[in-house]
């Protein structure tokens, strides 16, 4: 039995189809990574799953219950948090999870141990009000507060926006060691470079999965050759290599351009005199392999 | 039972640390007992009356006296200027203008009957209402004495005049703050049932804690109770603390039974509770919750009696009343407090609240859906 099954679901917010067709199953213990921009479908597809919101058609079942029949069973078992930080701000960091551990009969002594490397970060600041503490620390409570009554699986929405770079970093190792602990964990984030952090991951754009693999196979499978390119000015260098006759695609990343071209044949040389006829200076061109975002675009783009 | 335990654990915390709520709960009943009482009076003193008289004979002097000797007027111009007159009321120097003709008493000595005119300024239609039957009854009054002494048979209209006397049962003074305590005391339980508890579930949508509420154990009827009961008990409590401040503040007359008043105040609470319910069920932010609130309130306020009587009402907003939770509350406070009525008395008004209080949580808890 899949921890996570989803067959066919489909949802439409008036006739505007949010989610279309999405199926795909999530192994027990596993840490699964639904990626893709703002408006992907990706908080409907979390609200379905975890009762809040009634699919248009198709079924899921969270550990072997139905979403829509056995809801309260599910509710039980899953910890949801979602997007927006959600617990009660006039509360302490303490009567949060007090709270939430009591809403399901449990204390926060027995299962202290599943949220000790999380909650012993905060617990110095246990009497501060949930609404005074900073980014990364409310990430961490919102994280216990989901946790403290061991829940099967864990559902997370975008845990990590708005967030700074070493508390994702925290945030993704913390996920990690749950993992380790046998929970499965369904999270959704917009940010492509957390993919590689999960076990799998589903690319979705306007309500589709566009591919589900590995982040290793993903980035295996990009089948054409890549080059960055950057010079001095870099706004003419994306106008003039779209106006490129050879150019497949070209994307900023960075302070660099990612190129393929049409033939999946990169002169490199050939390329380099096009933009120095085009008075380009401080050329640099090399070939590199794809990363996730990358492959995102070639899906994006076949699609 | 034990969830519900928690959550109304968790909502005490959050009123107590609310440095809005706690502070306004002790004050409100205060400052509003305290101004509204004194303040919303019917009575009217210092009627400022402009007198034009252009007869300056005995008789005229005979009425003006009587208005002189009022308490209720305050004589500020004396002239025989029309032109006057008419400036003292429209720069709102005067309330009233008592015009008497000349001529006066030689029409009515000759003719039997004579004139007075009462120009009155009616910007506010209940005060111009006011002072017409004060100066109304006090020529009446001065006529009837006149008829007495001028005709030849006092006798006789002493025998077939119908004299009224009258004593006003129940609040025998006609203190004014005996009526208006109790009204006060029950637009507070209601601002507290309504509007407190639509906006503290209102909240949870707002800040978004419902969603994370929804995926638990929390059954919907667990978490409406969790989310009511405390203001029920709040409400109650200032229902008391009021009866406590109108008694040392204005010695308010506790006539029947107090617990007969909690019990309906418990059961009419539940009624108000569930239209707060309905609101918050309806809307999804505090700033709509506060506006749909305010707006039933002050419809259910103004219709309920608590200023105007009730029976003088057109018949359709008579029926309206029928709807009006706080119509019940209020007659039924009055009532027990003044006349000290029992159960058997307001058995009607108990059963109606009661259906009402029914139906209300109904429809509210089928509208509040834990899913959407």
């Amino acid at each position: 039995m899949k921890s996570i099954q989803v067959n066919n679901i489909g949802k439409s917010y008036h006739q505007i189809p949010a989610l279309k067709d999405i199926s795909f199953g999530v192994e027990k213990g596993e840490l699964f990574g639904l990626i893709g921009p703002d408006g992907a479908g990706k908080t409907t597809l979390l609200r379905i799953l975890t009762t809040l919101l009634i699919a248009d058609k198709g079924t899921a079942t969270i550990e072997g219950s139905d979403v829509v029949k056995d809801y309260k069973t599910i509710r039980r078992i899953v910890g949801y948090m979602p997007g927006r930080f959600s617990l009660y701000q006039d509360l302490s960091v303490e009567e949060n999870l007090k709270f939430f551990a009591a809403i399901f009969g449990a204390t926060i002594e027995e299962n202290y141990h599943l949220i000790k490397n999380i909650y012993s970060q905060i617990e110095p600041f246990k009497t501060r009000k949930a609404g005074k503490l900073s980014g990364g620390m409310k990430q961490k409570l919102a994280l216990s507060c989901v946790m403290i009554h061991k829940p099967a699986v864990l559902f997370l929405d975008e845990p990590t926006t708005g967030v700074d770079a070493v508390s994702r970093t925290e945030f993704w190792e913390m996920l990690r060691d749950l993992k380790n602990s046998g929970i499965t964990i369904l999270v959704s984030t917009p940010y492509m470079d957390e993919a590689r952090l999960c076990d799998r991951v589903a690319l979705m754009q306007n309500g589709k999965i566009m591919n589900i693999d590995k982040p290793q196979r993903i980035i295996e499978n990009f089948s054409r050759r890549l080059c960055a390119i950057k010079t001095k000015n870099m706004y003419r260098l994306l106008k003039d290599l779209q106006g490129f006759q050879k150019t497949n695609t070209v994307y900023p990343f960075g302070e660099f351009l990612h190129y393929t071209a049409k033939e999946n044949d990169i002169d490199m040389k050939e390329i380099i005199k096009y933009l120095e006829q085009k008075d380009h200076e401080g050329i640099e061109m090399r070939e590199i392999t794809a990363n996730i975002e990358d492959c995102f675009m070639e899906l994006m783009n076949k699609n | 039972m034990k969830t519900i335990g928690h959550i109304l654990e968790k909502e005490f915390i959050q009123i107590r640390r609310n440095r809005v709520m706690l502070p306004m709960m002790i004050v409100m009943p205060i400052v509003q007992l305290l101004i509204l009482v004194h303040a919303a009076t019917f009575e009217m003193k210092h009627i400022r009356m402009h007198i034009l008289d252009l007869d300056k004979s005995g008789i005229s002097r005979q009425i003006i006296n009587k208005f002189k000797g009022s308490p209720f007027y305050e004589i500020i111009n004396f002239t025989a200027s029309d032109a006057d007159a008419e400036n003292d009321l429209l720069n709102n120097n005067a309330d009233v203008i008592l015009k008497i003709p000349s001529d006066f008493e030689k029409k009515l000595a000759l003719e039997n009957k004579a004139k007075v005119q009462i120009i009155i300024n009616a910007i506010n239609a209940t005060t111009a209402g006011l002072i017409n039957a004060y100066t109304s009854s006090i020529l009446a009054d001065y006529n009837k004495n006149l008829i007495a002494e001028w005709t030849n048979a006092p006798a006789l209209l002493k025998s077939i005049s119908i004299r009224t006397t009258y004593s006003f049962w129940y609040n025998p003074e006609l203190n004014y703050s005996n009526f208006m305590v109790p009204g006060i005391l029950v637009l507070l339980v209601t601002m507290i049932g309504v509007i407190m508890s639509s906006m503290n579930i209102v909240r949870e949508k707002e800040i978004g804690t419902i969603e994370q509420i929804n995926v638990t154990p929390i059954k919907k009827y667990q978490f409406i109770i969790g989310k009511l009961l405390p203001f029920w008990i709040i409400a109650l409590f200032e229902l008391g603390f009021g009866l406590f401040l109108g008694k040392i503040l204005f010695n308010i007359p506790i006539v029947g039974n107090l617990g007969l008043l909690f019990a309906f105040a418990s059961v009419y609470l539940l009624a108000i509770l569930g239209i707060g319910l309905f609101i918050s069920s309806v809307n999804n932010t505090q700033q709509q919750a506060m506006f749909i609130s305010w707006f039933f309130m002050v419809i259910f306020i103004l219709m309920s009696g608590l200023f105007t009587p009730v029976e003088s009402m057109p018949q359709w907003a008579q029926y309206i009343n029928i709807i009006n939770p706080v119509a019940y509350f209020i007659e039924v406070t009055r009532m027990i407090l003044l006349k000290g009525s029992g159960l058997a008395d307001i058995k009607k008004h108990f059963v109606s609240i009661a259906v009402y209080a029914v139906i209300i949580i109904n429809l509210a808890v089928f509208k509040y859906r834990k899913t959407n």
